[in-house]
């Protein structure tokens, strides 16, 4: 158990000492890296701050209930207490007389309102569900409509299914992205263990012949592909976060703009961390790559 | 100790470096194998290390047929020898002291005690003082002084040399005599392929003469 520490942290220590030699190459590795890792993670965050944007938005995941017109009070009653059971979210009530107003307030409908001989509006429910996944709001459109009473339910479902289905059309986009940078990534970690590989040839030679192992030649190239990887990660977790620091005001002032507040989501302690795993793992693919080829000549 | 059967390695191409070679190394005994170049010296010493495999024929090792053994255990077997080549394979990148670490770190030891067993294996061969030297800074003699120290840290079975002396000057080439016969003298197999006559007549070692890749003596 002495002896596998004491290799894990001597292949540890060397993958550090390597990075450390060459402090030029490596900057330009990480910043290559950072890149690759960076448009994809950018996207994904992007793809996220707009989810929360087009959820957020005003009216869009609403579902409005109108009541017939006959309904009466207990009817209105009788679709509260259905509500109170079925919808988690939040719900209003909008009487028909508060309808009214809002009409005659609009400009010029008080004249029309006026020489209407009695209200026309019905009695309505706004609901804001909690779910707001185009499935979910569909059933709850379809449900609430079964009601008794329940004149006509509408949904702005057209546009929450082109919402939705943008979204996931980014968001293959964005996995092309990953899987193209990654490959990126598996590349440039590639090339740069077959270089070390090819410097270190007589290391490699001797160590052979004088009993190591394997493991003991491959692990440090392993260290030094995840640590690369990782640390690309971590430079891409900075660039995105700078990023969206930079673009925090302006998207502020623009939601403003348009009558609202909008503030972007940063990615979290988590998400940068999986940002790092995931730098950690393709260079370490790479470098299981580069050296199961570059160390088949010594065979 | 070593015992080999009918040992013949053929490269591809055709070239029959060892022929039908049989002979037996009891423990504790200095063996040269001497012949003129190209007699398959060096190829019968990579083949004692495990470094090559033999085409035929068997070879034991401390009671191992490492004929019979897969290439995962012959990391495993090439530590019960301490090796020394002509050109003695230092690595440049590092100083004698991380050259003589080598095998400990190999071999797992933890780096307080591997380097107090280096410094130690420096101090037999007389370097301790170089400790801190580039080889590329050591003389020749020095520099196979340095690859001794290698090859008997992590306290090797055989000690095994493919023309020690090749390149050195009758002086240098005395001491490294010297220190192998001192490593003799306490126990270690010693096993020397080389040409110089000189060993025979100071030592009187077990000789295992090749011609043409067969033992003729």
């Amino acid at each position: 158990m002495n002896a596998w520490f004491s290799h894990h942290r001597a292949a540890l220590a060397s993958a550090f000492r390597r990075l450390w030699a060459t402090p030029l190459n490596t900057l330009l590795s990480l910043l290559v890296i950072g890149i690759a890792l960076t448009l994809p993670a950018f996207g994904y965050v992007a793809l996220d701050n707009l989810r929360d944007l087009g959820r957020n938005a005003s009216g869009v995941q609403q579902i409005t209930l109108f009541m017939s017109l006959e309904a009466s009070k207990k009817d209105v009653g009788e679709i509260e207490n259905r509500l109170r059971q079925v919808a988690s979210g939040k719900w209003r009530f909008v009487p028909k007389e508060e309808a009214l107003k809002r009409m005659q307030a609009s400009e010029g409908m008080a004249e029309i309102v006026a020489s209407l001989p009695r209200n026309p509006l019905p009695d309505a429910f706004v609901v804001e569900p909690a779910n707001t996944e185009p499935e979910a709001l569909e059933i709850m459109r379809k449900e609430i409509a079964g009601w008794p009473k329940v004149a006509h339910v509408q949904l702005d479902s057209a546009w929450v299914k082109r919402f939705d289905a943008f979204l996931r059309l980014g968001k293959l986009a964005l996995w092309m992205l990953a899987g193209l940078f990654g490959a990126g990534l598996v590349a440039v970690t590639f090339n740069t263990i077959r270089l070390q590989v090819m410097a270190q040839s007589a290391e490699i030679e001797v160590a052979r012949m004088i009993g190591a192992t394997d493991a003991f030649i491959r692990r440090p190239f392993y260290y030094f592909g995840a640590l690369q990887g990782a640390l690309g990660g971590l430079a891409a977790a900075a660039l995105v976060l700078g990023a969206l620091r930079m673009l925090a005001g302006p998207v502020g002032e623009l939601a403003v703009l348009y009558g609202g507040s909008f503030s972007l989501k940063s990615p979290g302690a988590l998400q940068v961390l999986a940002l790092t795993v995931v730098g950690a793992f393709l260079g370490w693919l790479g470098a299981q790559l580069s050296v199961s080829l570059s160390l088949r000549k010594f065979d | 100790m070593i015992e080999a059967s009918n040992l013949t390695k053929r490269y591809p191409g055709g070239l029959e470096a060892v022929k039908d070679v049989s002979f037996q190394i009891n423990a504790g005994q200095m063996v040269l194998i001497t012949g003129h170049s190209g007699a398959g010296k060096t190829t019968l010493v990579k083949l004692i290390a495990t470094i090559e495999r033999p085409t035929s024929g068997s070879l034991v090792v401390n009671g191992q047929n490492l004929s019979a053994l897969g290439r995962s255990a012959m990391p495993h077997i090439r530590r019960h020898f301490g090796l020394v080549f002509q050109d003695q394979k230092l690595l440049f990148d590092r100083n004698a002291l991380d050259n003589v670490l080598l095998p400990l770190q190999i071999a797992g030891q933890p780096r307080r005690e591997a380097i107090r067993r280096a410094l130690a294996a420096l101090d037999k061969v007389g370097l301790l003082a170089r400790e801190k030297a580039n080889p590329i800074a050591l003389s020749g003699g020095e520099q196979q002084r340095l690859a001794i120290a290698r090859a008997v840290v992590n306290r090797p079975t055989v000690l095994l040399a493919d023309e020690p002396t090749g390149n050195l000057d009758a002086e240098s080439g005395a001491a490294i005599l010297e220190i192998f016969a001192d490593f003799n003298r306490v126990g270690v197999t010693v096993v020397v392929a080389t040409h110089d006559q000189s060993w025979i007549e100071r030592y009187h070692p077990n000789v295992l003469r090749l011609d043409h890749g067969r033992v003729v003596e």
